[in-house]
């Protein structure tokens, strides 16, 4: 039991590093690949953390929809505002680092503040197969939600599919 | 491991005016040597705030979507740790609904700004975001 319990610590630390630290890598990579690719490393640290949790489905749906998804659409973006004439990199706006560190501090400050000082339930409830018990949720309770997201869903793609067509023919007619 | 995590954050002492006195008593749960909701939060108030701050150094559009991606796991990965030391009965899969459908708004805002980014680019030929300040003043 103690054993499986340091395992368990062990993993977590692991899983945390993977999910966070990338997020510097993000921050600090001049190439627009190379923050993809660390945004690729977080994603999968999200999605263990989410395993680890005892979340199976929404860590599988987690690999499904942000990295073959979302981020295959980001390279997709990058691909297609890729301007061969200048180098993949991008200016940084200097003027904008301190607020933005300072800002993140300050974010973090507060969100630690309320995680360390809050006496939380430490007492967590035991892992079972979700994905069945999701469906029927999805079904009965959130229902309405279930279906305005579906529609928004659908609106957001139709719109995104316009928008972009419609730059094309603009530039095709120029 | 958990000691020296926690000793990291408590030699910033700007991060943590209040900290010091308080620690043992609300982490206790930390000290016994297992993780905790706290954990967890902590890993998301991290990813939150990098995200955040992604958004606002980078001026790359596509880097500004990543950072707000890592905003919604941010929120999501909070949700699913609530949900899992909640008191509720199937409580815990309330909130892995909950992320389900970030995760769902997450694919939608990231095609539909993708989208917007590709126009920008083919009207103005760079997707800065602080060239595209035609609307501006």
């Amino acid at each position: 039991m103690q054993g499986s319990e340091g395992y368990h610590n062990l993993m977590f630390w692991i899983f945390a590093a993977t999910a966070v630290l990338p997020g510097l890598g993000i921050l600090i990579a001049k190439d627009i690949v190379r923050q993809a690719f660390w945004l690729l490393l977080s994603l999968v640290g999200f999605a263990c953390l989410y395993l680890l949790m005892g979340a199976d489905f929404l860590g599988f749906t987690q690999v499904v929809v942000y990295i073959g998804g979302i981020l295959i659409l980001f390279l997709f973006g990058v691909m297609l505002t890729h301007r061969t004439d200048v180098p993949l990199k991008e200016v940084r706006g200097w003027n904008l680092v301190v607020p933005g560190i300072v800002g993140g501090l300050l974010s973090a400050a507060a969100l630690l503040h309320v995680a360390y000082r809050t006496e939380w339930n430490t007492e967590a409830s035991a892992v079972e197969p979700t994905t069945s018990a999701i469906g029927q949720k999805v079904m009965s309770t959130y229902l309405l939600p279930f279906e305005i997201v579906s529609i928004l869903l659908l609106v957001a793609l139709v719109g995104a599919t316009y928008i972009a067509r419609r730059g094309g023919e603009k530039g095709e007619s120029e | 491991m958990i000691h020296s995590f926690e000793g990291l954050l408590k030699s910033i002492p700007c991060l943590y005016p209040s900290f010091l006195g308080q620690a043992e008593g609300a982490a206790s749960s930390a000290a016994a040597g297992s993780i905790g909701l706290t954990h967890y939060l902590v890993v998301s108030a991290l990813a939150f705030s990098l995200g955040i701050t992604i958004i606002v150094v980078r001026r790359n559009a596509i880097a500004v979507l990543m950072g707000i991606e890592l905003l919604m796991n941010a929120a999501g990965l909070n949700f699913v740790a609530f949900a899992k030391y909640s008191n509720v009965k199937g409580g815990a899969v309330d909130g892995q609904v909950v992320t389900v459908f970030i995760i769902v708004i997450a694919a939608a805002e990231a095609a539909l700004a993708l989208a917007i980014v590709l126009n920008i680019f083919s009207n103005m030929n760079t997707i800065e975001v602080n060239e595209a300040d035609a609307l501006k003043g």
